[in-house]
Parts: C-alpha cells; sequence; structure tokens
C-alpha cells in the first residue's frame, strides 16, 4: 500500500509557525521521520496561508525534496499555486487533486496532461457533496472517464471517495467501503486513496477508528492513503491487515516490522 | 423532579422518547408552551451546547439531543399563539460562494435553532449576491458563514465588502467558521466574530445578539 505522509500541513500549528519562519531544518526534519517511517511520497499543503500560498507551496517543494529523496503530494484546491509547485518538483508527483467541478477541472487538465504525473480524483459532482456509495461511484467514474478519454492512464488515477465524518451519520463509513470495492472491481488497475481522519471527527478515541477503518479500507481493495506514518499504532495495523489479507508472503514484513521493535504499540 | 426539569435531562441525554412522554405530560398537565419552550427545551439544548463546546459531549451525542428537541417542538408547536415564538435573534447561514461543504454548517444551524434563533439557512455554494439579497429581505442580526477550502476562505471577505457596499455592514454581525478558518483571518477580514465549533457559535451568538 502507498503511504502519503500527511504531517507538513499548515493548518497545524507548528508547521504553520515553520513556515512563517522559513524554518527548513524543522520541515526537513518532519519529512524525514515520515520518510524513515515508510512513506512513500510526503503531502506539501500551504493552504492556510491563503495569499501566499502558492510562494510557500513552492517553498515546501524545495526544502522537502532538499531533504528526502522521495516524489511529493502536492495538495491544494488552488491551480494555480498547483501550476507553479509542479514546476519546481523533482520527480513524478502526485497532484491533490482534480474534480468535476468545472472550472476547476478545467484549470487542472493541462497540468495532468502536461507531464508524467499522478492524480487524486474527487468523487464530488459539481453541486453536492456524496453521500451515498452510489453517490460516490456515479461522480468517480463520470470523473475516471473524462480523464481517460484525455489520455490519462487508470494506473496515474488516485479515486477518492471522501472519507466523511461517521459521527454525524453512522452509514457514512460504509459508503466509502462499498464504493472503494466497487472502483477496484469496475476499473481494474486504478488506484484508490483515502484521507483516514475524517472519519473519527466529532468522537473520542480518534486514533482507534483511524486504524480501524484503515483495516477496513485495506480489506476493499484500497491502495493508498493519507496517514501520520509517524504514528506507530496506525503502521502496526496496516502491517497486520496486509498479513491477514495474505499479501505478506511468509508473513515477513510483520515479523521483520517486530524484530527491529515497531509492534510494541 | 417536576415535568420540565425530566425533560430537561432526558433532551440532555438525548432520550429522545422520554423527552417527548415529557412533552406531552406537560402539555397535558395544563403547562405553558412557552414554558416547555424556554425553560425545558432550549435551556436543556443551552447547557448541550456548552457541553460540546468543552469537548464533554460528542457530536452524535449533541444530534440525538437535537433531535430530541425537534420531536418535542413538533408536539408543541400546535399550541402556540402569536407572541409566544419570539426567536432570541435571526441569522442567515450558509457555506460560502465554490464551497459544497455542508456538515458543520449543518451542525451550526442546528445548535443555533436549538438555542431559540430563528435560523435561514442558505445551503452551500452561497455567493455574496445571494447572501446581500437574502439579507436585505430578512434583516438578519448575524450572518454565518462557513468554508472548507482555504480556495473559498475569501468568499467571505467577498461577502463582507458586498455587504458594506449595500451599506448594511453596520445592521448586522458577522460570525464565521470551518477548519481553515482563524480568529486572526475573522480579524484580518473584519468579521466581528469566529467560532470554532457549533457549540461556541452559540455561545458567540447570543453575545451577538446581547443575551448571554
Amino acid at each position: 500500500m502507498l503511504i502519503v505522509g500527511e504531517n507538513i500541513n499548515t493548518s497545524r500549528r507548528r508547521i504553520y509557525e515553520a513556515v512563517e519562519n522559513q524554518d527548513a531544518a524543522f520541515i526537513g526534519q518532519i519529512a524525514k521521520k515520515q520518510a524513515d517511517a515508510g512513506a512513500h511520497f510526503i503531502d506539501v499543503n500551504a493552504g492556510t496561508f491563503v495569499d501566499r500560498e502558492t510562494e510557500y507551496l513552492c517553498w515546501l517543494v524545495e526544502t522537502v525534496q532538499d531533504a528526502v529523496d522521495l516524489p511529493l503530494c502536492l495538495d491544494s484546491p488552488s491551480p494555480k499555486a498547483l501550476f507553479e509547485a509542479i514546476k519546481r518538483h523533482r520527480g513524478e508527483p502526485l497532484i491533490n487533486s482534480i474534480s468535476l467541478e468545472k472550472d476547476r477541472f478545467d484549470a487542472m487538465l493541462p497540468i495532468v496532461t502536461a507531464g508524467p504525473c499522478r492524480i487524486v480524483a474527487l468523487c464530488m459532482s459539481e453541486t453536492v457533496m456524496p453521500v451515498t456509495a452510489e453517490d460516490r461511484v456515479k461522480a468517480g467514474a463520470e470523473l475516471i472517464k473524462k480523464l481517460t478519454d484525455e489520455g490519462v492512464s487508470l494506473e496515474n488515477i488516485f479515486i477518492d471517495p471522501l472519507v466523511q465524518p461517521v459521527s454525524v451519520d453512522t452509514g457514512l463509513g460504509r459508503a466509502v467501503l462499498d464504493a472503494i470495492k466497487t472502483f477496484m472491481n469496475d476499473f481494474p488497475g486504478i488506484n484508490t486513496i483515502c484521507g483516514l481522519s475524517n472519519v473519527s471527527f466529532g468522537l473520542p478515541a480518534r486514533r482507534l477508528i483511524n486504524s480501524t477503518f484503515l483495516s477496513l479500507c485495506r480489506f476493499q481493495g484500497l491502495t493508498a492513503a493519507i496517514l501520520d506514518p509517524t504514528d506507530p499504532s496506525l503502521m502496526a495495523t496496516l502491517l497486520s491487515a496486509e498479513m491477514l489479507l495474505g499479501e505478506d508472503e511468509y508473513c515477513e514484513n510483520y515479523i521483520d516490522a517486530y524484530q527491529r521493535g515497531c509492534l510494541n504499540v | 423532579m417536576t415535568t420540565i426539569d425530566t425533560l430537561r435531562q432526558d433532551i440532555n441525554k438525548g432520550n429522545i422518547e422520554g423527552a417527548v412522554t415529557q412533552t406531552q405530560k406537560a402539555i397535558d398537565d395544563g403547562l405553558e408552551v412557552k414554558k416547555i419552550l424556554d425553560d425545558g427545551l432550549i435551556a436543556a439544548m443551552d447547557d448541550v451546547g456548552e457541553k460540546f463546546a468543552k469537548g464533554a459531549l460528542f457530536v452524535p451525542q449533541m444530534l440525538r439531543s437535537a433531535k430530541a428537541m425537534q420531536e418535542c417542538m413538533e408536539l408543541i408547536k400546535p399550541f402556540f399563539q402569536e407572541g409566544d415564538l419570539i426567536p432570541k435573534g435571526r441569522v442567515l447561514i450558509g457555506t460560502v460562494h465554490r464551497d459544497l461543504h455542508d456538515i458543520g454548517k449543518n451542525l451550526v444551524a442546528m445548535m443555533l435553532e436549538g438555542a431559540g434563533f430563528a435560523v435561514t439557512d442558505l445551503g452551500v455554494d452561497v455567493s455574496a449576491e445571494q447572501f446581500v439579497k437574502k439579507a436585505q429581505e430578512i434583516e438578519p442580526d448575524i450572518i454565518a458563514m462557513s468554508a472548507l477550502l482555504s480556495t473559498t476562505m475569501p468568499g467571505m471577505k467577498v461577502t463582507i465588502e458586498a455587504l458594506q457596499e449595500a451599506k448594511m455592514r453596520d445592521t448586522v454581525k458577522i460570525m464565521i467558521g470551518g477548519a481553515p478558518v482563524t480568529s486572526k483571518f475573522a480579524e484580518d477580514i473584519k468579521a466581528d466574530v469566529y467560532a470554532p465549533d457549533a457549540g461556541s457559535a452559540v455561545i458567540e451568538a447570543k453575545k451577538l445578539v446581547g443575551s448571554s
């Protein structure tokens, strides 16, 4: 499973301060920790700066790639910020994100088709957030068609079914799980991706919920997750889930993690 | 314990069946509906909102209390006479232009209603023009705006400017919230107050209309 390390996001107070103070050492350290913990991509998000987002996102791209030899997940709803950030990125980034919203789709499309990159595609229609699994599949299928029609390969599309809090509607966890399964069945080769932590909004003991949800998503075939890789319980849950799903031959990764002392959670 | 006390407790606990039974009992006993509303339902929801703002209650518990209150409201509604239902204030609420996220906004609207405000919900993707037009029509005390995206947050500023243009800024208070929103942003765009959650939104709204 592909891990996107979520920790470099300016909605976190310490990251915000580090970006504002241009503290490259601190940002580099957060990036390294996530890389060491097993991240395949490092997410960078400077969204809270609004007016200066583009400038700071570009700074984050350069700062993080100076510290770790990994591709980044360029995370912004702003096509302008993404356009500038991608120019400074080395290797194939994961771009987060595109959706059916017309302005956003039209602005993002040239970026997505221009160079080698992977794209997170959000399962929302142009006018409403999805509620049911069917809402997600309908919006997702339409977006997949539009992207593949433009020459984007299924392998480069990361469908995000949009995780929403079960605290406001207990059907929302299941809706995501069912949608993941349908995408994996109907579009062989496609990637599915989730940000986990929304699921536990409004509830206590959120880490427990997040890691249980990760197991369930993994069972449905989820191929990538945006999470905190430095959370040992989350990574241990993932290792044991993958072993139980028969994806860890001779239980090698699991035992190896145990011997490295990574399963003491 | 009086019927009203029990009713308050049932709403607080989210005991829907119990709350409905107590409300019916209060009606049968001939209690004033205004008393049932103010001392029972609204008082209980005030307590729920405060507990939620402190982190002592979780979202599903708050939803259940609100559901209990709504069912009780249905029971007492037919007995209201003119003048019974004077709202604490009028709130116009919506998620800003090009933003489709409604979960937080709905929680805020629900809790404001529970606290006795008259809430007009414009839904999601509400443009500055729509806010202004509706505000001219209903003359709210408070306009509450929500945004979940950093790219849509500037819509709050645009709305405030449009209200200024329409010479309405001095007659309404502006409350804003949403995950990327901060109290500093509220200051920057000259909103009156930032509310970090639905419980706080009620507390702040009451301060804004001078009824806390």
